[in-house]
């Protein structure tokens, strides 16, 4: 998969927050074989992330590559600075973009996201915007200069799956060039692996695994889930029937009657 | 002597445990008499509670802290804890309930009954009977007394190299002599609110760190605490300040009223398995990354370092 020119070899992208420890999360990005792991950055964290600090380092030793985000603001100006400080901190004009428009349900703001997306790009910045299925904002995404787009699958953290397929498998038609990574909202391998049949590039997500019994066995099994559903999708899958078409001829069986009544 | 660094939870456990086996001890605290990460925590004594996180070696080394407590500080408060979550992230407390042990599901007339304020207010809950919690700064302050009592010095403000300690319990501040610990920034504010009447911790489920409530007695209130992957010493966010008192007036909509007393924050130190750690390092022991179970693990560890360090002790002498 190639996002940003950058060659990658998992479709699999997780975020780093809320697991029980560091030790924990390092080996769930190991057995999830993530190549890309997001990082929220706050501003006191910003301010203290210098060299050697734990836990920037711990993420860094990792050998994934870092996806900033600007998890928690509420406003274009909030995700810019965000973002600005976030390239300082960790050295990548990659960033995850993430404008809130509602506290409660966490959705995506697409006007501000719009506003946002528009400046990062202006200032070189590789913008990976945290979106709705919507086609028209998906489009001015593009049109502001983002080449990735990260289309929800169910509000974050929620674990609903992928809560409207139909209008992601439309997007998916719209925009057959455009890698879509579906960001937020999944809660278990059968969904990761659903959406990756549907033709998505990649999956992220944060919470399944790290507040999963055991997160370094989920994010196995993420990892796994994620691979299964991209080689179906390439492998051609069957389109559903109404009716039952047996796999086997039916004309021709031997008659096993022989012998029996007169 | 043995010199001790750092007058915490961490090294007053350890003066304590080692001048009750009758050791000559001295305490040394760059700092003032009481600061630093332990006068900020909450005091709870919940090994079940922070089973939903924390690994069972942390459950292990507090199953026996509450006994340890009672025995030498006033005010421990056996009445357990209680979890809550709003009605419509019951599955929030489902998911919590499987990942623990040691509770009991309640209804809103089971809540209502343990804690009257909370009546109508939560659907369901869970109950763990068995947890304690205590005044962290009393406890504090009761350890160093007793210390005295028993003619242990205890110098604060003093710099002290090092080197010369015995015994470092330094929590964040030894980071340059032990790779791997790092700081877990905590903020936390003490409210004093005597129209609210709780009488044990509560735990609100919050999606991103779990918030408590613990009584301090006479309406007063410890709101805690965030965990922030920083090492940033500054003063409290307005952001943090506003979750943890959005997570008070969820509790109970009377802490509206509710005077702020403080608002604080703290560096815990942790390593990278959030686990406790008993090391020699740098020619002495270090008992460090007690991370948010300071006051749940830090008498059993005392034990431990305090056997540890008896038997090097003992082993140097017949090398002699």
């Amino acid at each position: 998969m190639r996002l940003y020119d950058i060659d990658l070899p998992s479709r699999l992208l997780l975020g780093t927050a809320q697991y029980p420890s560091p030790q924990v999360l390092t080996a769930a990005i190991a057995a999830s074989g993530a190549a890309v792991i997001t990082v929220s950055l706050r501003r006191e964290a910003a301010r203290a992330a210098g060299a050697g600090s734990g836990f920037w380092s711990l993420l860094q030793a990792s050998g994934a590559r870092l996806l900033p985000n600007t998890a928690g603001c509420h406003t274009a100006r909030e995700a810019v600075t965000t973002a600005q400080m976030a390239r300082e901190v960790f050295g990548t004009s990659w960033i995850k973009l993430e404008v809130i428009g509602h506290a409660d349900t966490l959705q995506p703001d697409p006007f501000a996201l719009v506003e946002a997306a528009r400046i990062l790009c202006a200032e070189g910045f590789q913008v990976f915007p945290y979106t709705t299925e919507d086609l028209i904002v998906a489009e001015r995404l593009l049109d502001a200069g983002c080449r990735v787009l990260m289309p929800w699958g169910a509000p974050i953290g929620s674990g609903q799956g992928l809560r409207h397929a139909e209008a992601l498998v439309s997007l998916r038609r719209y925009l057959p060039q455009v890698p879509l990574i579906i960001d937020a909202g999944l809660g278990a391998p059968s969904q990761a692996a659903r959406a990756m049949e549907l033709g998505f590039d990649a999956v992220l997500l944060n919470t399944a695994v790290a507040k999963a019994g055991d997160p370094v066995a989920m994010a196995h099994a993420f990892g796994q889930a994620v691979a299964a559903g991209r080689i179906g999708y390439e492998a051609g899958l069957m389109p559903p029937r109404d009716m039952a078409v047996p796999s086997t001829p039916v004309l021709g069986l031997a008659d096993l009657n022989l012998g029996g009544r007169p | 002597m043995i010199t001790i660094l750092g007058a915490g939870v961490a090294g007053l456990c350890v003066a304590t445990t080692l001048a009750e086996r009758g050791l000559p001890v001295a305490l040394v605290d760059s700092g003032p008499v009481h600061g630093g990460a332990s006068w900020l925590a909450g005091g709870m004594i919940a090994p079940w509670v922070e089973g939903e996180t924390a690994a069972p070696e942390v459950a292990r080394l507090g199953a026996n802290a509450a006994d340890w407590w009672a025995a030498r500080v006033p005010g421990v408060a056996r009445r357990g804890s209680l979890v809550v979550a709003p009605d419509r992230d019951r599955a929030e407390l489902d998911r919590f309930a499987a990942r623990t042990s040691g509770h009991r599901r309640l209804e809103a007339d089971g809540i209502a009954g343990l804690e009257g304020d909370l009546a109508g207010r939560f659907a369901s809950g869970l109950f763990y009977a068995g947890e304690a919690h205590l005044d962290p700064r009393a406890a504090l302050v009761a350890l160093a007394d007793g210390l005295r009592q028993r003619g242990v010095a205890i110098r604060s403000q003093t710099r002290l190299a090092p080197e010369q300690a015995d015994i470092d319990c330094r929590g964040i501040a030894a980071r340059a002599d032990l790779p791997g610990l790092r700081a877990v920034r905590g903020e936390m504010l003490l409210l004093h609110c005597p129209g609210v009447t709780l009488t044990r911790p509560i735990r609100l489920l919050h999606p991103r760190f779990p918030v408590y409530v613990v009584p301090r007695g006479k309406g007063i209130y410890m709101i805690g605490a965030t965990m922030l992957e920083s090492d940033d010493p500054g003063p409290i966010t307005l952001r943090s300040a506003m979750e943890l008192m959005s997570a008070a007036f969820t509790l109970h909509p009377g802490f509206a009223e509710a005077t702020i007393l403080e608002t604080a924050s703290g560096l815990r130190p942790a390593f990278a398995d959030n686990l406790p750690r008993i090391v020699r390092a740098g020619g002495r022991w270090h008992l460090n990354g007690l991370y948010r179970h300071g006051f749940l693990t830090a008498p059993a560890l005392a034990a431990q370092l305090a056997d540890q360090f008896a038997r090097a002790e003992q082993e140097a002498a017949h090398a002699d």
